[in-house]
């Protein structure tokens, strides 16, 4: 069966291929190459060795601060998006009515994509902050602050889902031998639930940790980076060395690859932490 | 007993705050679409009444400024089209690269699945300047980049549950002188129906809200915009901002996403937990 398949490659793999190509082999190496030249496009590339990298991790400093302030909003939402989401998927297991619908609703905001998002929140605190006759690019804090709410109103509800699908998972004998054995409810959530809800708390917090780092379209629409692009997270600086003004494109490339190695990194790590946690069981 | 419905009704008050709290923002902007485009940084928490209510002058000057309806249809053609193509094409190629043993097929299934992982920013540049001169500047050529970069998730997911299915029915199926892609689409593509929903839904999620990629291939001066790029242009582009229209087109902007989720909310929560679990 094999052989008669083989023949069959142009048609099973070739489609997908082709357009693989085009959208990611063929730029990715393109990329990796540019990254050591100095370029405006793709045609007038000039090799200048590692001259980009040192230009973005020394005299252009903003994209140190970028990954600074990256890291933070990262450490912040993920601590916080999960703690809520968890608390509130407890909630929603200890079968009471009208569950169904909250799920529901909670969930809706993940399906709202970025930009929209971003824009309904930029007008709700600019409202808000009118009283006080400010408005959220003029200071740093509002606009950080307000990208941390952002994201837990995005994620929370996505988080959710996936923890109340561990918790089910957990067999009833399991909370009922405790409940027995006298354990009480904070026992039982501490020694059993969350022991047996682990696989989800890795999935969880890896996934609010890759989508907290790339952030791109929440950024752009909810402060565009203002004030002075003190909220300017990595993937919104490396688009405007790029775009932002002209002759910077190498140092953007440069940024870009180092960006690259930082979620593989982040992602390599996850891989080993959950086959451990796989092992383990 | 009294204790329990003590807690429980706590437990209600609080959903019932989160409720709230999740739907504000919605309301908000449903709120101020009707209200006068001056009443609004003053007055954004009143009812829109009185002197306020707008009618729906910034829903008519919103569609005006932005061609919202025209960008709507564009995004749900790009969006049904990518799709189609992804369960299409990805499928088969993670069924061809799981059943055919060797180093071709396993490095191609590890550069899909290495695609994953490497941020748009890293390839952005390149990738538009290629589109460019491939001439993929138009709707077609974004299904054909949205099957590029949807091929890593996708085939992954596909060779996940193709891996689970048993040869010999493709073997008896051979055996009784199917074609390899009459075997394919008789005897295994029915079979793969609940990863295809998932992969579906994923990339549905992914491409009907995705801004970056369209904005940089298709740009703002083409009539292929979709809706994230002209609620982007709204802003970006006009000085003084017309407030009442970004809202009324805010609020627009969202109604297809609610009513699809009513309609397949049952698939749309499986298909995240099944895609969260195995990505």
């Amino acid at each position: 069966m094999q052989k008669t398949l083989k023949r069959y490659f142009p048609i099973f793999v070739l489609p997908t291929l082709i357009a693989f190509a085009f959208a990611f082999i063929i730029p990715f190496i393109e990329g990796v190459y540019l990254s050591f030249c100095r370029f405006t496009t793709v045609g007038n590339a000039q090799w200048v060795g590692l001259e980009n990298y040192t230009k973005a991790l020394t005299s252009q400093s903003d994209f140190v601060y970028s990954f600074g302030i990256t890291t933070l909003f990262t450490v912040i939402s993920v601590v916080t998006v999960n703690v809520l989401a968890f608390c509130i998927a407890l909630l929603l297991t200890r079968k009471l009515k009208g569950t169904n619908f909250f799920r529901t609703v909670f969930f809706l905001p993940n399906l709202i994509g970025g930009i929209v998002l971003g824009y309904t929140w930029q007008q709700m605190i600019n409202a808000i902050l009118f009283r006080y006759g400010t408005t959220i690019v003029s200071q740093f804090r509002y606009g950080f602050i307000g990208l941390i709410v952002l994201i837990n109103w995005q994620l929370i509800g996505y988080m959710m889902i996936i923890y109340i699908a561990g918790l089910q998972n957990i067999p009833t004998e399991l909370i009922e031998a405790a409940k027995i054995d006298g354990a009480t409810g904070w026992q039982t959530l501490r020694k059993v639930k969350i022991p047996m809800v682990m696989p989800s708390i890795t999935i969880c917090v890896f996934l609010t940790l890759s989508n907290s780092f790339k952030l791109f379209d929440q950024n752009l629409s909810l402060t565009a980076g203002a004030p002075m692009h003190k909220t300017e997270m990595l993937a919104l600086n490396i688009y405007q060395t790029f775009y932002g003004k002209v002759g910077q494109e190498g140092i953007g490339q440069a940024k870009a690859v180092l960006f690259f190695i930082v979620v593989t990194a982040i992602t390599v790590i996850q891989l080993y932490v959950t086959r451990r946690k796989e092992v383990e069981q | 007993m009294t204790k329990r419905k003590k807690s429980n009704l706590l437990i209600y008050v609080i959903l019932c705050i989160v409720t709230v709290v999740v739907l504000f923002p919605l309301y908000f902007i449903i709120l101020n679409s009707f209200k006068g485009k001056f009443f609004i940084s003053k007055q954004p928490f009143e009812l829109p009444t009185g002197k306020l209510f707008a009618g729906i002058t910034n829903y008519v000057n919103g569609l005006e400024r932005t061609g919202l309806i025209q960008a709507a249809g564009w995004s749900l053609f790009i969006t049904i089209a990518s799709v189609a193509f992804i369960i299409l094409f990805t499928s088969m190629t993670a069924y061809y690269l799981t059943r055919v043993k060797g180093k071709t097929t396993s490095v191609l299934y590890y550069l899909f699945v290495f695609s994953m992982v490497v941020p748009f920013q890293m390839v952005m540049f390149t990738m538009t300047d290629l589109a460019d001169k491939f001439h993929l500047r138009n709707p077609l050529g974004m299904c054909i980049l949205y099957l590029g970069f949807g091929a890593g998730l996708s085939v992954f997911m596909f060779a996940g549950f193709v891996k689970s299915i048993p040869i010999e029915m493709e073997e008896a199926a051979m055996i009784d002188g199917c074609t390899p892609l009459q075997t394919y689409f008789r005897v295994v593509f029915p079979i793969l129906k609940p990863t295809a929903i998932t992969v579906a839904i994923l990339n549905e999620k992914w491409i009907w809200n995705v801004f970056l990629l369209p904005y940089l291939v298709i740009g703002i001066s083409t009539k292929y915009k979709t809706i994230p790029v002209v609620i982007q242009m709204l802003v970006g582009t006009n000085g003084n901002k017309d407030m009442g229209a970004l809202m009324a087109m805010l609020v627009l902007s969202v109604v297809p996403i609610i009513i699809f989720y009513m309609t397949c909310q049952k698939y749309i929560i499986e298909g995240v937990v099944a895609g969260a679990v195995k990505g």
